[in-house]
């Protein structure tokens, strides 16, 4: 019963580092993305930046609320 | 062509205008490398912005995938087929001049010639194994001293990439993705947003 709780909590461990890890690639894309949408959308250098920022965060919320739906739907299951 | 651009999330709600030259030439210098067309029309810093985003997205998700994940089908180019195996190759060739070695590498083998660079560079998978090499194989990770068969060498691609051939796969996707909205840009100058009402007073001419 420990072993199996202990070989469940180390998987469960594993995948969450794995997730953990896979995230980071996250980062350069959201970075590229919200750079190039707020490119589109202005011509002055300071206004795209600040467009990309404010769009970033936007996609980072969005990302968190998904996450927390489906972390509730799985914790439903 | 010149085109007036109200930028009004500037501060200072100062007007840009934009001489987009000839877009039509622009909207394919972008598409043939990202920021190219930005270039042409003298507009530097966008030029910019756009080659290091598309661009550098691009290649390091070719680097995620070690090359492999870049390939047009071998099936005719107008046909479902050339879709239903890689319909990712439509979008990655948004970026233009960085996913074209994969038309060159398509024909190839559709000739049964030798691909170029030597190996898997933007080549699409075989389905049967090249003359010289028995069957698709790969050492198995979980016990080094056995080994895999696989039923084609796009199976043995995903088995040693594991999720990086997706990853990958989705960074040059989304590069190419991104580079038509770059081309438009350079078409038609930035999307203009409509001031809030308060602005829109504030900039209408006094009567």
């Amino acid at each position: 019963m420990i072993s199996a709780f202990l070989s469940h909590s180390a998987t469960m461990f594993l995948l969450a580092t794995l997730g953990a890890t896979r995230l980071w690639y996250a980062v350069p894309l959201i970075t590229s993305v919200s750079l190039v949408c707020a490119a589109t959308r202005h011509e002055a250098m300071d206004a795209i930046l600040i467009h990309a920022l404010r769009f970033a965060l936007w996609i980072v919320v969005f990302m968190g609320i998904v996450l927390c739906v489906i972390q509730f739907l799985s914790w439903l299951q | 062509m010149a085109k007036t651009v109200v930028d009004t999330s500037a501060d200072d709600d100062s007007v840009v205008e934009i001489d987009l030259k000839d877009p039509r030439l622009a909207a394919f210098l972008a598409w043939l490398v990202p920021g190219l067309g930005h270039f042409y029309q003298r507009r530097t810093g966008k030029g910019v912005l756009f080659f290091v985003c598309i661009v550098g997205t691009f290649y390091y998700g070719m680097y995620i995938g070690s090359g492999r994940v870049v390939y047009a089908s071998t099936a005719d180019v107008f046909s479902m087929r050339f879709l239903q195996d890689r319909w990712q190759y439509v979008c990655q060739v948004g970026v233009g001049l960085p996913a074209l070695p994969a038309l060159v590498q398509r024909q190839l083998v559709r000739e049964h010639k030798k691909p170029l660079f030597g190996g898997e560079f933007m080549r699409p998978p075989y389905d049967a194994p090249p003359p010289g090499t028995a069957r698709f194989e790969s050492p198995d990770e979980t016990d080094r001293t056995h080994t895999v068969v696989h039923p084609d060498e796009l199976a043995k691609w995903n088995y040693e990439l594991g999720d990086y051939f997706e990853i990958g796969t989705v960074f040059t996707v989304i590069a190419g993705l991104l580079n038509i909205l770059a081309i438009y840009d350079a078409y038609g100058g930035p999307l203009i947003i409509m001031p809030p009402d308060d602005k829109k007073k504030q900039l209408a001419p006094a009567q």
